[in-house]
């Protein structure tokens, strides 16, 4: 493998819940959710179909109701473009059980391919710790990735967000149910709640 | 003899109505409207306020607070209502319950005709979405407004809007 190859969105993914425990796992709507499904299903994910922009802020509602379980929002660099602002948010909140994972394409894979904003003029690891998060990270490397897995599974110092570059060919799609509804009583199932 | 000053100001009632219904996250976009309920919130170590840059992150974090178990409520000003709409996709499709109060701009003595376009239409954009709209406009009505919308949220599970009028909040002054 050449050391320019960049990783593979599936095997990210994969890695990032391979060992979970209690985490729970938000994904954004369009790749982030089929490649979070295709890691396999579990009750303590929440899959997204809809809401751009809204997935950090959905992370961090349920990151503050459940201080003591690590959570984990899988995104993409566009979902988090359209929803900037909520790093100043979550700076601000300090919930330290909420990583952000971007899985950073630099395009809008579901459309068309159209480049996103990161490929040439914007670092969203920059623009998290220019929003007052402590902890950012770009990762490029499976050694990089073994490490984010480790950090994701546990409460940290403070929230956490890792841009991750990966390649952007577009893999099979991988479905997992549209049933919002369904998706949302199933967590809180999977957390002692009623299903409401 | 009790001076009508002694009943709690209709803030504090609300204030009051969130305890009463365990409201624990209270995200916002401040408004002058919102101000003394907003004080009351920072000052409670059991509610966490949540400063948002846009009204859509606190339909968001609103619906991350129900899956983890905790009921929220949204406050912002009527203009930023237009700035949720896709977001409350998120509210009808998965059917989360959801209930925000707004104070209202445009309607009662405005100065700024800016503040007209969305305030003549916050109640419709709401129904578009299919969120029930109540409306408050004199102190006395507040609490019980309030207290019905939250029991349809949180205890049947409606998507439910209260609107605070302009007539409650006060227009701003700008110029005689």
């Amino acid at each position: 493998m050449s050391a320019t190859k960049k990783l593979d969105r599936r095997a990210v993914a994969a890695r990032l819940v391979r060992d979970r425990g209690q985490m729970i796992v938000v994904s954004s709507l369009g790749a982030p959710t089929y490649d979070l499904a295709a890691a396999g299903d579990h009750e303590r994910n929440f899959y997204l179909w809809g809401g751009m922009g809204g997935a950090c802020d959905v992370g961090l509602g349920l990151a503050l109701a459940q201080p003591d379980l690590p959570i984990l929002v899988l995104s993409g660099d566009g979902e988090v473009l359209m929803g900037m602002g909520a790093f100043a948010t979550i700076a601000l909140q300090k919930p330290r059980n909420l990583s952000i994972v971007i899985l950073d394409n630099q395009l809008y894979g579901e459309t068309g391919a159209q480049l996103s904003h990161t490929a040439s003029v914007a670092d969203l690891a920059r623009i998290a710790q220019g929003c007052g998060i402590a902890e950012t990270s770009v990762a490029t490397t499976e050694a990089d990735i073994d490490l984010l897995a480790a950090r994701v599974n546990r409460i940290g110092d403070g929230p956490m967000v890792a841009v991750v570059k990966i390649d952007g060919a577009e893999q099979p799609r991988h479905l997992p149910s549209r049933d919002g509804a369904w998706l949302k009583a199933r967590l809180r199932g999977a957390l002692g709640l009623e299903s409401m | 003899m009790k001076s009508a000053s002694a009943a709690p100001s209709w803030p504090r009632q609300i204030y009051d109505t969130f305890k009463a219904f365990d409201i624990r996250q209270v995200p916002y976009v401040p408004d002058g409207g919102h101000a003394e309920l907003i004080r009351y919130i920072h000052a409670d170590p059991e509610i966490r306020a949540v400063t948002l840059t846009t009204e859509e992150e606190g339909v968001a974090l609103a619906a991350g607070a129900w899956l983890g178990g905790q009921r929220a409520a949204l406050l912002m000003q009527s203009s930023g209502v237009g700035n949720c709409l896709n977001m409350l996709s998120l509210i009808k499709t998965c059917r989360f319950p959801f209930l925000t109060l707004v104070t209202m701009r445009g309607e009662w003595g405005e100065f700024n005709p800016w503040q007209v376009p969305m305030g003549s239409v916050t109640q419709r954009t709401f129904e578009m979405m299919d969120i029930q709209v109540l409306r408050a406009s004199h102190p006395e009505e507040v609490q019980d407004t309030v207290a019905y919308a939250a029991q349809m949220a949180f205890q049947g599970g409606t998507p439910m809007a209260v609107l605070l009028s302009q007539r409650l909040v006060g227009a701003k002054v700008f110029a005689k």
